[in-house]
């Protein structure tokens, strides 16, 4: 049926259709069906935000405020010792130092993962979009498939392999692991964006005796600075966000953010001080949140690629 | 030496090969090698280090015989089904509102995605505290005079999984719909033209019409999706430990806890191989609906 009036309308043209908009039917300013629509969308946003607010309010109250049984209430006395305390002397099962250290431990760690991933993967999409070789599509679709395998598949032979190559329980030892498993994702978007781009800007650079790194260094990167962005935002939201790979191979004393965090919440022993909880919850969803609010579509696109094959 | 006349095809465009050696390496050594270590050790009788014995399917036996692994499995069985089906659902349903034209349609969108940017350990944690029955929402809520109102998901053996299903769809829809949102504006639109000249309403349309249209992002969605939900580890540690008692144990975490804290990495590796499997069950059908279509395109 919807064939057939596809090609009815195809066929006589309505004098509007160049410029009707895409989507639905526009409906009237206010009508009943207009005013549920508000309604739902704003009910599903108190659902999504809920969780922000009852943060942000117990992380502000006092413990004895707390123990009144209200989470929704705005705390009747602010206080911000909870969030010195979450940051500065919160007990993480041994040590009482805060999460401050697992803040700069993730800093340590996010910087150069992001900065090795984002290089190899751009090189690699590169090579893949304008330099195909015998068999770079098979190593490209193993590379996709293995990014679906769980990765507690692989995770005793790479303990192994990090013991071997001396790096196990180190800062570079979870930079190298994130570094791998950064690599499928990051290839695709950066192939993807390459092939789009003119291949005559590609054949004048080799005309002009340009070789594989000159067309790479001197032509592509410098024109393709959004999704360099994009890459980097999905990485820094991605690596700090991790808990696995940290917990595994960097080592107690390089613990990151979220690691430390849950040690925090779910280890300490004795009165559990939920409003130093939530401010350490907040502290640590900080990085990740600011980098979403302030990249915007950028961010959007990042975590559309993976959905986007090439 | 020939050389200069006709090159080695090893060492033909051999700048690109060096420059892909890491992905080369990781797809070989990675992605293949581990994996299929992974699962030949699985045959082994490794206890806290691998051992070159190998016994069969010794391990799988014992593993299936394990009450622990039984309920990781019952359970992300349970928690894949519903979380698939609830994320999709609310996905679509609020992609559809958010394409109605509305006022601050990047307001709502921002709103609904950004859970998808913290991490699991964050979002366990906040909803550990808000199912918390004794201070939580239960408490406040019997704080407003409904003295009997009952809320401990969290708390209960029988409905801890609940309780993690909420924090999940509260994490996770966000990216669903975003997806379906670039899925049905990629639909033509001369086939909303149609569909209101032959008067059909509008939750009709896209029932019946934009949702077949949309097979291919909701195929890719619910593999992604699916991929996930099978390693889901981090959630579980943050919001519940795995309880109460083993409860609300996953596959993901028994790898983990017998690799690492309980030596046993026999163990670890044959329930490792078994999510492989799931995965690939999940993976092979797309792999091959994505190849037979590419084929039959040429």
């Amino acid at each position: 049926m919807t064939v057939e009036s596809y090609e009815i309308t195809r066929a006589k043209p309505s004098k509007s259709s160049a410029k009707e908009p895409s989507g639905a039917k526009p409906l009237r300013r206010i009508n009943p069906t207009r005013i549920m629509l508000y309604s739902v969308l704003l009910v599903a946003a108190v659902y999504y935000l809920l969780p922000l607010y009852v943060m942000m309010m117990t992380s502000l109250k006092g413990l004895p405020e707390i123990r009144l049984g209200n989470i929704f209430a705005p705390p009747m006395e602010v206080t911000f010792a909870p969030w010195a305390k979450a940051w500065d002397t919160a007990c993480t099962g041994l040590y009482c130092e805060g999460l401050k250290v697992g803040f700069w431990n993730s800093v340590r760690i996010t910087i150069p993962s992001v900065i090795m991933s984002i290089t190899i993967a751009s090189v690699n999409g590169y090579a893949l979009s304008n330099w195909k070789f015998k068999g770079s599509e098979v190593f490209f679709t193993i590379l996709i498939f293995g990014s679906f395998i769980p990765y507690q598949v692989m995770l005793y032979p790479l303990v192994i392999v990090t013991r071997e190559l001396g790096i196990f329980g180190s800062l570079q030892g979870v930079i190298f692991i994130h570094t791998i498993f950064g690599m499928p994702i990051l290839t695709l978007l950066f192939r993807n964006y390459f092939a789009a781009l003119p291949e005559e800007l590609f054949k004048a650079a080799r005309v002009d005796g340009a070789g594989f790194w000159g067309i790479f260094l001197k032509v592509l990167v410098p024109m393709s600075a959004p999704i360099f962005v994009v890459a980097v935002i999905l990485q820094v939201t991605g690596i700090w966000n991790d808990f696995l790979f940290g917990v595994i191979f960097a080592g107690v004393k390089n613990f990151p953010m979220t690691v430390q965090l849950n040690n925090i919440v779910n280890t300490t022993q004795g009165v559990k001080e939920y409003n130093v909880n939530m401010a350490a919850t907040l502290l640590t969803g900080a990085v990740p949140l600011a980098v979403y609010f302030f990249s915007g579509r950028f961010f959007v696109r990042g975590v559309a690629a993976g959905a986007v094959k090439g | 030496m020939s050389i200069a006349k006709r090159p080695n095809p090893l060492f033909r465009n051999l700048n690109a090969k060096i420059a892909a050696l890491p992905m080369i390496a990781t797809t070989l050594v990675v992605f293949l090698g581990c994996s299929i270590w992974t699962v030949i050790y699985s045959f082994s009788k490794s206890r806290a280090l691998p051992v070159n014995e190998f016994v069969g399917f010794a391990q799988y036996e014992r593993l299936f015989r394990t009450s622990r692994w039984l309920i990781s499995l019952e359970n992300i069985v349970i928690y894949g089904v519903l979380s698939l089906l609830i994320s999709f659902v609310i996905g679509f349903i609020l992609a559809a509102l958010i394409d109605q034209k509305i006022r601050f349609e990047d307001t709502f969108r921002t709103i609904y995605l950004y859970p998808f940017a913290l991490s699991f350990i964050v979002t366990g944690i906040v909803w550990q505290w808000i199912l918390n029955p004794s201070l939580g929402i239960q408490e406040t809520v019997r704080s407003w005079g409904f003295e009997n109102f009952t809320f401990d998901l969290i708390a209960n053996r029988g409905t801890v999984l609940y309780a993690l299903l909420i924090a999940g769809i509260w994490q996770g829809t966000g990216f669903v719909m975003v997806l379906m949102l670039a899925g049905i504006r990629g639909v033509d639109r001369e086939i909303w033209n149609a569909a209101r000249i032959d008067g059909i309403p509008v939750w009709k349309t896209y029932l019946f019409v934009i949702v077949p249209m949309m097979r291919g992002v909701m195929v890719t969605t619910l593999v992604i999706v699916a991929a996930g939900i099978v390693k889901l580890y981090d959630l579980v540690v943050a919001m519940t430990q795995g309880g109460p008692g083993i409860a609300s144990e996953v596959p993901a975490k028994y790898v983990y806890d017998f690799m690492f804290a309980r030596a046993n990495v026999g163990q670890a590796l044959a329930a490792s191989t078994v999510m492989l499997t799931t995965v690939l069950i999940i993976l092979i059908p797309w792999v091959y609906l994505e190849y037979g279509k590419k084929k039959a395109q040429r």
